[in-house]
């Protein structure tokens, strides 16, 4: 939500890039078929698929869609736990 | 082969699809090419009111379709150009009187006899437009930069890619600059990032059109248009010219008369 304070110190974003942001995220779920709330569930169960073989820190996953020319893309950046601490644990 | 027969559509209503064929058709004829332009429309005809050709309909494309005349006897010759000619919509009916492959047929007998078939087709995704998109070499859409008009050309574009009608171009209409200048108006290159397809014309908001459709004069007509220098850039790219785009600076503002004059100053 934009303030007063936004408007005259010039924060607030023209119209038009109000209306470009708006539009490229309702042509992704328009040309992929699938609202915003499904595309919340989507990333819930990945993650929870992807935690059952490696260590992840959910928080730091990040899934997007993206737009590449007429073609969708769902990106995932997922980084994996290093795996010595679980071994250094069984040496001890 | 090559692409001769093209389809007006926008998804949405209102954007500019028969002041777009109207035109076209118009400049392509002017040319000198054999034109046929067809309101698909079926129902809420208006491609023949936008051309002044309204007084002149005896048959129309369902008549054509149902046997009751002959092709020829349902293309209605222009007023002004003895090549370009307008195949009506029937008004007393729906959409579903003509079927898509109905469409194939009349425009394959088409074909043959002239340089260029325009359809005009209805707004929305449902038979109409699949009428309309059927027989197409070419699909043109039309937007306007406004978030719903854009919105409704995505739409437009899947489905006949989806159908494997393409290629698809795109008419940017009602273009005002100033707006764009200000920020306050999506810009061509937005709309050409958020549809990612190639673009055929620019057109500017220009209160002639409407002068012009009060008439029944297409404005590719009138030489000072700005509007109808676009529709008949529009016309030359299809005929294969490398036409720039218009540079839409208000060219009565202060920049436009100082770049003006810096560079005939500089020549």
């Amino acid at each position: 939500m934009s303030t007063f304070f936004d408007r005259i110190l010039g924060r607030e974003k023209r119209s038009a890039r109000q209306a470009k942001d708006r539009l490229k995220l309702v042509l992704i779920h328009d040309r992929i078929d699938m609202n915003p709330g499904t595309l919340e569930t989507l990333k819930d169960e990945l993650i929870e698929v992807i935690s059952r073989h490696v260590d992840i820190d959910p928080g730091a996953v990040q899934i997007e869609m993206t737009q590449d020319g007429r073609q969708q893309r769902l990106i995932a950046d997922i980084p994996i736990n290093p795996s010595g601490r679980r071994r250094s644990r069984k040496n001890v | 082969m090559t692409k001769k027969v093209i389809t007006i559509t926008s998804g949405k209503g209102g954007v500019g699809k028969t002041t777009a064929t109207a035109n076209i058709a118009t400049a392509l004829a002017f040319d000198g090419a054999r034109v046929v332009c067809i309101d698909a429309d079926i129902g809420l005809r208006n491609l023949d009111v936008v051309l002044g050709l309204e007084n002149r309909i005896v048959y129309d494309l369902v008549d054509v379709v149902e046997g009751r005349c002959r092709l020829r006897q349902a293309m209605i010759r222009d007023k002004r150009l003895p090549n370009l000619f307008l195949i009506p919509a029937a008004q007393t009916r729906d959409k579903t009187a003509v079927s898509p492959s109905d469409m194939v047929r009349l425009i394959n007998e088409l074909r043959t006899e002239c340089d260029w078939v325009l359809i005009d087709s209805p707004a929305g995704i449902e038979r109409g437009f699949r009428n309309a998109i059927a027989p197409a070499d070419l699909v043109v859409v039309i937007t306007n930069p406004e978030i719903s008009a854009v919105r409704d050309a995505d739409r437009i574009i899947g489905l006949v890619e989806a159908e494997e009608k393409g290629p698809v171009q795109l008419v940017l209409n009602r273009l005002k600059p100033e707006m764009v200048k200000r920020e306050d108006m999506l810009s061509p290159d937005d709309v050409l990032e958020l549809l990612a397809i190639e673009l055929i014309g620019i057109v500017p908001e220009d209160e002639q059109v409407i002068l012009s459709t009060n008439r029944g004069v297409p404005i590719v007509l009138d030489g000072r248009s700005q509007a109808g220098q676009a529709f008949r850039n529009i016309a030359s790219r299809l005929e294969g010219q490398n036409v720039p785009f218009l540079n839409l600076e208000d060219r009565n503002g202060f920049f436009g008369r100082l770049s003006r004059m810096i560079r005939s100053g500089g020549d």
